[in-house]
């Protein structure tokens, strides 16, 4: 482990990785937790595979008209909120199935990103990077990036939290009580979107979802209350994404895909736990 | 009068579920509201509320549109259909009557006093930071009125308020709304004849069209009320109003 604090010490790469881990694990633990409390899962997936169509997008028209400008992550963006947009539009309407459209989405942000990556001019681009991720890859500007969307997410939480916690639970009523309930639903979306820009960084499109939602769930095992939930997701994800980089490359193994194994073991550990706690019979007082 | 309906007609599809309804509620003091199934009396609140639009004429709250009313409506509905693993506390919940008193996105030290006394009043106290799935039945029905409690409402609507808790709680809470309706207006919806008789001021029987009478009711003003519903509907209510009736006589 020595190894890892001399190399963080000496590279800066694997200093702004941990950086970039550690301000995003702030926006995975409170984001996450209202993803799962709110069991929208499902469009946080089909958000984060919509992503490609950005990435795909701005690839290809940065290079074939030269706009320096237009980033991949900036791509990313625009295609995360609008996809989720249109998914909040949609299932709020009744227009189409709310399914459906997730469907439809998920499959067309992947294929139209395939398809502008494939007539992108210059060279190949290293699609791997952004299916599974590569926190490595973190320059100093990806890390202010991170700390500006980060700040923004964690921000708007922590001055709607009460807001958001009473539409999740009973949209009714918050409209009763003068919040409306709808637009709040769309933000708590494009709180999703943008969070789900982060994690695609570290363990790219398909292990993101994971990296999300799993500390919360975690967590939500043995805490019912919520903002309990997001301090102990934001440890969670703190220890998932510090402890992964320091070991990923202690064992030398790709960084992402182990974080998110590390989430998973974690989630069957506390799901284990948990039954075993009720297995146990209490002791008569 | 605090609400006034004059000529009002509503529509979901079809025929009108109220139909050229004029009816007027005090301030202070407790209505029911009562009437065969299907008969229009959620229809009703859901106007007071101002969730529905009605097609034609108009219902004011203190001389406010309902919408613009609406902050100083408390509501309880029978239930609510809620996600038994959402982390939420019962004060949690109560707190959320404040929602509309928040200052930067958080609640002010007195608003959760507020809920505090709410959830003391309704005998809950102990019960504060209990998750809401983990209470009985009874106890869930209290928080939703320590919640509506919670608004400081100059109105309370309450959507069958008893149907799901025991005799005790139901004394409890019938002695809370006597206390409640001292200082707001109580107007409820319910089926229990017995309900009516021991709280309302007067009765607004709802069946497409709304009639207030003063209580108590005899037998043929319940037939009126429940003609066009079942039988047995019909009967229960005046064996109910009829046995109370003999109890007050003995009383």
């Amino acid at each position: 482990m020595n190894e890892f604090f001399e190399t963080l010490r000496t590279i800066p790469v694997i200093r702004y990785a941990l950086l970039a881990g550690i301000v995003a694990s702030v926006t995975f633990g409170a984001v996450g937790t209202f993803v799962v409390t709110r069991r929208i899962s499902y469009i946080a997936a089909a958000i984060s595979h919509a992503m490609l169509g950005g990435i795909g997008a701005a690839v290809y028209y940065s290079r074939t008209y030269d706009i320096g400008w237009l980033t991949p992550t900036l791509g990313a963006i625009v295609a995360a909120i609008l996809s989720a947009l249109i998914i909040g539009w949609i299932s709020l309407s009744g227009f189409e199935r709310e399914d459906t459209i997730i469907g439809a989405i998920w499959a067309a942000g992947m294929a139209s990103g395939l398809l502008f990556l494939h007539y992108s001019p210059g060279t190949a681009v290293y699609l791997e990077s952004y299916i599974f991720g590569n926190i490595l890859l973190t320059s100093f500007e990806d890390v202010i990036a991170t700390l500006i969307l980060g700040a923004v997410v964690v921000l708007t939480i922590l001055f709607n939290y009460h807001k958001l916690v009473a539409v999740c639970f009973d949209p009714e009523f918050a409209s009763l009580r003068g919040v409306h309930a709808r637009a709040y639903y769309i933000l708590l979306l494009v709180l999703t979107a943008l969070a789900m820009v982060l994690v695609v960084r570290v363990a790219g499109i398909i292990l993101s979802l994971a990296l999300l939602i799993l500390p919360a769930a975690t967590v939500s095992r043995f805490v019912s209350r919520m903002w309990l939930i997001i301090v102990g997701a934001v440890l969670l994800s703190v220890a998932y994404n510090a402890g992964g980089l320091a070991l990923s490359f202690q064992l030398d193994i790709p960084t992402g895909p182990f974080v998110v194994i590390l989430a998973c073991l974690g989630y069957g550990i506390a799901i284990g736990a948990k039954y075993l706690l009720k297995k146990i019979p209490r002791g008569q007082p | 009068m605090l609400v006034e309906c004059h000529d009002l007609t509503f529509r979901y599809q079809g025929p009108a579920v109220l139909e050229s309804v004029s009816f007027s509620v005090p301030e202070q003091g407790s209505s029911c509201i009562i009437g065969p199934n299907g008969g229009g009396k959620s229809t009703l609140l859901k106007l007071m509320l101002g969730l529905l639009e009605p097609e034609s004429g108009s219902i004011t709250i203190g001389g406010l549109s309902p919408a613009k009313a609406r902050k100083s409506i408390g509501y309880v509905p029978q239930h609510i259909n809620f996600d038994p693993l959402f982390p939420v506390s019962a004060f949690d919940i109560v707190l959320m009557g404040r929602l509309d008193r928040t200052r930067l996105g958080h609640f002010r030290p007195s608003c959760r006093e507020v809920a505090r006394k709410a959830l003391a009043e309704l005998g809950l106290e102990d019960h504060a930071r209990r998750p809401f799935a983990s209470l009985s039945g009874g106890q869930r029905q209290r928080v939703l009125i320590a919640r509506a409690l919670a608004t400081s409402p100059k109105l309370l609507l309450l959507d069958e308020p008893t149907a799901n808790v025991d005799l005790s709680v139901e004394a409890q809470f019938l002695e809370t709304l006597a206390n409640l309706q001292e200082s707001i207006t109580v107007l409820l919806v319910t089926h229990d004849l017995d309900l009516v008789a021991r709280i309302g001021d007067s009765v607004i029987c709802v069946n497409r069209r709304v009639h207030r009478h003063e209580l108590p009711l005899d037998g043929e003003t319940i037939r009126s009320i429940y003609s066009g519903s079942n039988r047995a509907e019909h009967d229960r209510a005046t064996r109910r109003t009829q046995e109370k009736q003999h109890e007050h006589g003995h009383e």
